[in-house]
């Protein structure tokens, strides 16, 4: 159990601030996921979590104590990294072993059998004796967890663990590690991604990071119904949320509505607004409709089911009412 | 249907193409070696041949072509006396070819030791990252870059026994009582010769480690921290076995150089039987002392010692040469 708390978190590399004051509670026990694009600062948020990088100011609290300086190995964190960084000389056990050998106070018997808990609940106790490269991607990055999971942690740190995993795998795994949070419910978890799926269906809240600041803190239906601007409401939900501005928007008394493409719908002869049809998408569930309607990016309507629009029709469309977001100049919701 | 008919008859010659690719790619490879195996057979092969054959013959510089072939005799023969009393001489009897083989390896084996772990404490040093690390990393490549012969006569002026910066420094700063004659003493000698190899060798082989060490992925470091390993647990536990096979590569490179060390030592101690080699034995008697069979059965005695000695050393440092655990 541990809580943790970001109070006006700092960080500089030479001359370039990476993270920009970040204040930030992670509650005890709770899946917390950083999400943002490339270059947000999310992972240099969890490394400096880990204690592998330095706080440049502000102040990190673990449990209510300042931790600002403490090495890693003693802030009971365990962390996952995106290239698996397994021991390569080592076999699976060893590499599972290694950090609770070198602790004082555990017996053979002990290590063996935190060992093979953890390689039970991941499944990889036939691999024991195999070394990494032996194994496969999916395989190696089960072992890192299995590896952090030895550690009997309060603080479990993922740093994209599946970006180096192929999609069905990719699945698999995100799937064991939401198993794997609900079996150590009282073990905090912070996950790094920039796959808004792996955070929308992991979380218990989502942190979006943009440019070194937090842009919203909620779970994930909170940021999916109520984003509180419009980089948030384009980077939660797949496809993206589609923005209209313009005159269609100032109708709607804003400078720029969002609906999100399933919550449009086409209305055959007449519609809140029309366009043309560009492409189509099939997904066998469900179908995507792309229209030019002269906005900065084609307008994407999903339907329930396949469709059977051509490029060149010309469709009506109608957002639900309750459904649109109104932004302003600045990009905030109006209220 | 014509598709039906098709499909059979493409899965039975498909193996067949595939290995006649595999057949075109071997000969390619045989043609695209031959260059490289005619000049090393021009270069090495024909010398190595005939160094072999004339170590059984008689031959002298002045008359190479009219060697003739004595078989054994250079290394080893024996003439039994009236009294009885057996007389071995050659090679294999010979006390100072014994006394140069013992020189050569103390000489590679101190050297190479030595130039392992100060190499590998450079190299950890430079694979640290710091200001001016590139600069560094020049400058340190400068003792090497020095062609031997310069630097081993820089060394010699300096380790003078009358002008040598070494005995000015000794003397003024209390150290010596009187000036060395670091290079002529039999004491000194190989000392002296060890400590100009390993300042001028350790360079590359910091290179090679250094190589080595910029493999390891820097990921399992920032593991291994929140692992709690001590920095040093980590050089022993996991720097250490993963830079192994660059290291064992970078001895065998450094212990085949040392084993036929003659440049420096030619310079450095002419004629002192306290550094004299296998190599600069065997220059004497080919060239100065017109003992040309004799020198090249010296020289075939090299080979097979430093062949010996690597086997050996790859047998037992289980070297492997395909990058191992990684």
């Amino acid at each position: 159990m541990a809580s943790i708390e970001l109070r006006n978190i700092r960080k500089s590399f030479g001359a370039v601030e990476v993270i920009k004051g970040v204040d930030l509670e992670v509650r005890s026990g709770e899946f917390m996921v950083f999400v943002g694009p490339s270059g947000c600062g999310k992972s240099t948020l969890l490394r400096l979590i880990s204690g592998l990088e330095d706080i440049t100011s502000g102040d990190m609290l673990f449990d209510g104590k300042v931790v600002n300086a403490l090495a890693p190995s003693k802030r009971g964190i365990a962390m996952v990294f995106q290239s698996y960084a397994l021991y390569p000389h080592m076999t699976v056990y060893d590499n599972m072993a290694f950090g609770l050998t070198l602790e004082k106070g555990h017996d053979k018997a002990e290590i063996r059998q935190r060992v093979e808990k953890a390689a039970d609940m991941l499944q990889i106790r036939q691999y024991l004796d195999r070394l990494p490269k032996q194994l496969s991607g999916g395989q190696r990055q089960r072992v890192a967890i299995g590896r952090a999971i030895t550690r009997d942690p309060k603080v479990f740190l993922f740093d994209e663990p599946l970006s180096n995993l192929d999609a069905a795998l990719r699945v698999a795994t995100r799937i064991e590690i939401a198993k794997l949070h609900e079996n150590m419910h009282n073990v905090t978890m912070i996950y790094v991604t920039h796959d808004q799926v792996e955070a929308m269906t992991l979380a218990d809240r989502i942190c979006v990071l943009r440019d070194g600041h937090i842009e919203q803190v909620g779970t994930p239906m909170e940021l999916y119904e109520k984003p509180n601007s419009t980089f948030v409401a384009g980077f939660i939900g797949s496809p993206k949320m589609n923005f209209i501005g313009g005159e269609r928007a100032e109708k709607f008394g804003a400078k720029t509505v969002g609906i999100r493409g399933e919550h449009l719908t086409i209305t055959p002869n007449e519609g809140t607004w029309s366009g043309t049809v560009i492409h189509t998408e099939n997904l066998g569930a469900d179908s995507y409709v792309y229209l030019e309607m002269g906005t900065e990016e084609p307008v994407v309507v999903r339907l329930d089911e396949a469709n059977s629009y051509k490029s060149g029709d010309t469709v009506h469309i109608s957002p639900m009412a309750d459904k649109i977001h109104r932004f302003d100049a600045a990009g905030k919701p109006v209220n | 249907m014509a598709t039906d008919t098709l499909a059979p008859s493409a899965a039975v010659t498909a193996p067949k193409i595939k290995s006649e690719l595999m057949q075109q790619r071997a000969r390619a490879a045989r043609i695209f070696l031959v260059p490289m195996l005619i000049a090393l057979a021009v270069v090495a092969g024909w010398p190595l041949i005939r160094s072999i054959y004339f170590s059984f013959t008689d031959a002298s510089l002045s008359n190479l072509d009219g060697a003739q072939w004595i078989g054994f005799g250079n290394y080893l023969r024996w003439t039994t006396l009236d009294s009885g009393a057996v007389r071995y001489r050659g090679l294999l009897a010979d006390p100072a070819w014994w006394n140069a083989v013992w020189n050569t390896v103390r000489f590679a084996f101190i050297s190479v030791s030595f130039e392992a772990v100060l190499g590998m404490i450079v190299a950890l040093v430079l694979n640290a990252e710091f200001r001016g690390r590139g600069l560094v990393r020049a400058a340190i490549l400068i003792p090497w870059a020095i062609p031997t012969i310069v630097s081993a006569r820089m060394w010699s002026w300096m380790l003078n026994d009358q002008f040598g910066i070494l005995n000015d420094l000794g003397m003024r700063l209390g150290l010596l009582s009187q000036k060395v004659a670091w290079t002529a003493t039999a004491d000194t000698a190989m000392t002296a010769v060890l400590v100009v190899d390993i300042w001028k060798t350790t360079p590359f082989m910091a290179l090679l480690i250094l190589a080595g060490l910029q493999m390891i992925p820097k990921d399992i470091y920032e593991a291994a921290e929140i692992d709690g390993v001590h920095p040093i647990k980590q050089f022993w536990k996991i720097t250490l076995p993963l830079v192994r096979p660059a290291l064992m590569v970078a001895i065998i490179f450094r212990l085949l150089d040392a084993l036929r060390i003659f440049d420096l030592i030619y310079v450095l101690t002419p004629n002192s039987s306290a550094t004299k080699t296998m190599s600069v034995m065997a220059r004497e008697n080919l060239f100065d002392f017109d003992k040309f069979s004799y020198g090249s059965a010296m020289s075939t005695m090299l080979f097979l010692i430093i062949a010996l000695l690597t086997i050996l050393y790859i047998w037992l440092g289980q070297v492997r040469f395909d990058g191992g655990d990684r």
